[in-house]
């Protein structure tokens, strides 16, 4: 089946999802929307492992929020929390995301080519064979990775600026793994967060993931697994253990 | 939730309200229906020396009458109307009227009042005696067109596409706190000062009891009637640059603070000891306008979306990316804010 394309100007999120459930149903593997801007919830709650939806333009908030399966491509900036509670799949946005990106994702690839707002990968987390993973090509704001319970949070740095330099990284983190090129000042870790340098073990997982982002970018990775990095991953198994339960 | 947008021409070069509308009704899932709102500048240039007074009267016959003796008392109603409305699908529960106004400075009670200072203390007390009569715009060749119903909807009931403003914000309401009425529409104005606002000042009620202090009294059941009133405070009246009245009213973490170089230290303490009860808490996204500057921030900690974008001489502000690019398609950047630090555009024409 040829690929289904969707004129979105002026058409409001509800018609256009309706017509992008169709077009899935009819069997299409291919779908490209043009003129979108500001449709939120674009690719909400799809399946299908071999669906490719193209989004030209600015969506709107919650793109690609508890997708299971289908890939997103986004020529476009994204606006609020992209790969929200999306289980499965890949949003690759060729642009900056807004606040939240990635908020309480469950698994399935998220990739930034620049910038991500502020609480990048809050709550993130993971279950058994279920890791999420958020690539930022740019930098991040503040809080980044704040409540992280799991899965996998890499920011590359790439624009010139520092990956994160704002307050409040991983605060409040107890579960998965940030990892930044380069190192963060310290001052900038949240509430039970620590710094260490990645091992040539973590790399080695890291390694395959870094490409895979250049490759989707046609940049040259070869630099970038070469860097150095740093992790930083909650102080202890249970960091906020006497905080909550009474002793 | 709640949906702003906000741009300046920085020649003062007019846009008509159609793109103002059309771009916040493009952010109608911010809001619920229950309020939206306009405040555009340099709108009245025939009467561009007097105060335009915007009103909601509950009922014209009785309390219109009342309202011109008061005025009357205070100076020379230079001209009145209706502000003229159209079918919009919205219930007119008030009727909106405008009066230009010149205070007479002759009967200021106090040496050295101005005429700014006659026109706050008489929307004071107007609005504090519910008398069936809101002055809910005060500015000077500027005015704040608002009701309660969707943006296109308050949009239409004005036919604010007929007006011609240099700069304009707009604001679509989700109320969460207190029930939508006209009044509770955003922007909320003082004299030149218009503002919009998306969140909720947990503080209000510190910040309320120190702005009433001061002679201002809060009669619209909603926080953000307490930010126009700051700002008025900070900058008209103790003198404060829109940069430090930010900085006072979203200050840098005692953290933040603890690792400046002296001087600014000095300021900084300064400043948050001053204006303790003027620091606003809680999530917020914020825009203010007055008639040579547009001005963005957020709370400290960014619980609030804003984004910014320039195009020529003209700054946006708005909750959504997408919002600005409905009036300006062709911009080429939209940038974030850092949190608590002020986005300015100001006129130089």
């Amino acid at each position: 089946m040829a690929a289904v394309r969707i004129d979105a100007k002026d058409l409001h999120y509800t018609p256009l999802n309706q017509q992008i459930r169709k077009a899935i149903c009819d069997g299409a593997k291919e779908i490209v929307i043009d003129n979108v801007l500001g449709q939120r919830f674009i690719g909400d709650g799809l399946r299908g492992n071999d669906v490719t939806i193209t989004v030209n333009g600015v969506p709107g908030g919650d793109l690609a929020m508890f997708m299971s399966g289908p890939t997103v491509i986004v020529h476009g900036n994204a606006d609020h929390a992209p790969g929200n509670t999306m289980n499965q799949g890949k949003v690759i946005i060729h642009g900056s995301a807004g606040d939240a990106t990635a908020h309480s994702m469950r698994g399935g690839r998220v990739y930034v080519r620049d910038n991500i707002g502020y609480r990048g990968g809050i709550h993130m987390k993971q279950y058994m064979e279920k890791r999420p993973i958020l690539v930022v090509g740019g930098s991040a704001r503040a809080f980044l990775g704040e409540y992280m319970a799991g899965g996998l949070l890499i920011v590359l740095g790439l624009n010139g600026q520092p990956p994160v330099a704002e307050r409040g990284v991983g605060s409040g983190i107890h579960g998965g793994e940030i990892y930044v090129r380069g190192k963060i000042d310290t001052k900038y870790l949240g509430v039970g967060a620590k710094q260490e340098p990645a091992t040539p073990d973590q790399m080695a997982i890291l390694k395959p993931i870094i490409e895979d982002f250049a490759k989707a970018y046609g940049i040259d990775a070869a630099p970038l697994v070469s860097a150095s990095y740093s992790r930083i991953a909650a102080v202890s198994a249970r960091p906020f253990a006497s905080k909550y339960t009474p002793e | 939730m709640c949906g702003i947008i906000g741009v300046i021409d920085k020649r003062r070069r007019p846009m008509d309200g159609s793109k103002i509308r059309e771009s916040l009704a493009q952010m109608d899932e911010r809001g619920n229906g229950e309020g939206a709102g306009y405040a555009a500048y340099g709108i009245y240039p025939d009467y561009k020396d007097a105060y335009a007074l915007h009103v909601f009267f509950d009922n014209v016959k009785e309390n219109k009458p009342a309202l011109v003796k008061e005025l009357e008392s205070w100076g020379t109603i230079v001209h009145d109307e209706p502000i003229p409305t159209f079918e919009a699908g919205i219930k007119k529960v008030h009727t909106p009227w405008r009066f230009f106004f010149k205070p007479d400075i002759s009967r200021a009670q106090e040496p050295g009042e101005t005429a700014d200072e006659i026109v706050m203390q008489l929307v004071m007390r107007v609005n504090t005696a519910r008398r069936g009569t809101l002055i809910f715009s005060s500015g000077k060749n500027m005015g704040v067109f608002k009701a309660s119903g969707w943006p296109e909807q308050v949009a239409d009931l004005y036919r604010i596409q007929d007006y011609q403003g240099y700069l304009w914000i707009a604001h679509n309401r989700y109320p969460t706190n207190t029930a939508g009425w006209w009044g509770g529409a955003h922007p909320f104005n003082l004299l030149d000062w218009s503002v919009v606002h998306n969140g909720e000042i947990t503080s209000y009620g510190t910040n309320q009891r120190y702005i009433e202090s001061y002679g201002y009294r809060c009669t619209m059941y909603t926080d953000t009637e307490v930010v126009a009133y700051l700002v008025d405070l900070l900058v008209r009246k103790h003198g404060l640059s829109e940069k430090l009245a930010v900085k006072a009213l979203a200050p840098p973490f005692w953290d933040e603070i603890d690792v400046m170089p002296a001087k600014e230290q000095e300021l900084n303490r300064a400043l948050r000891l001053t204006y303790g009860p003027a620091l606003m808490n809680g999530p917020f996204a914020i825009c203010v306008a007055t008639p040579d500057m547009l001005l963005g921030f957020t709370d400290r900690i960014k619980l609030r979306p804003l984004v910014t974008g320039e195009h020529g001489d003209r700054l946006f502000i708005s909750s959504e990316e997408a919002a600005i690019r409905r009036i300006e398609p062709e911009i080429a950047d939209v940038s974030m804010p850092k949190a608590g630090e002020p986005v300015i555009g100001r006129v130089i024409a």
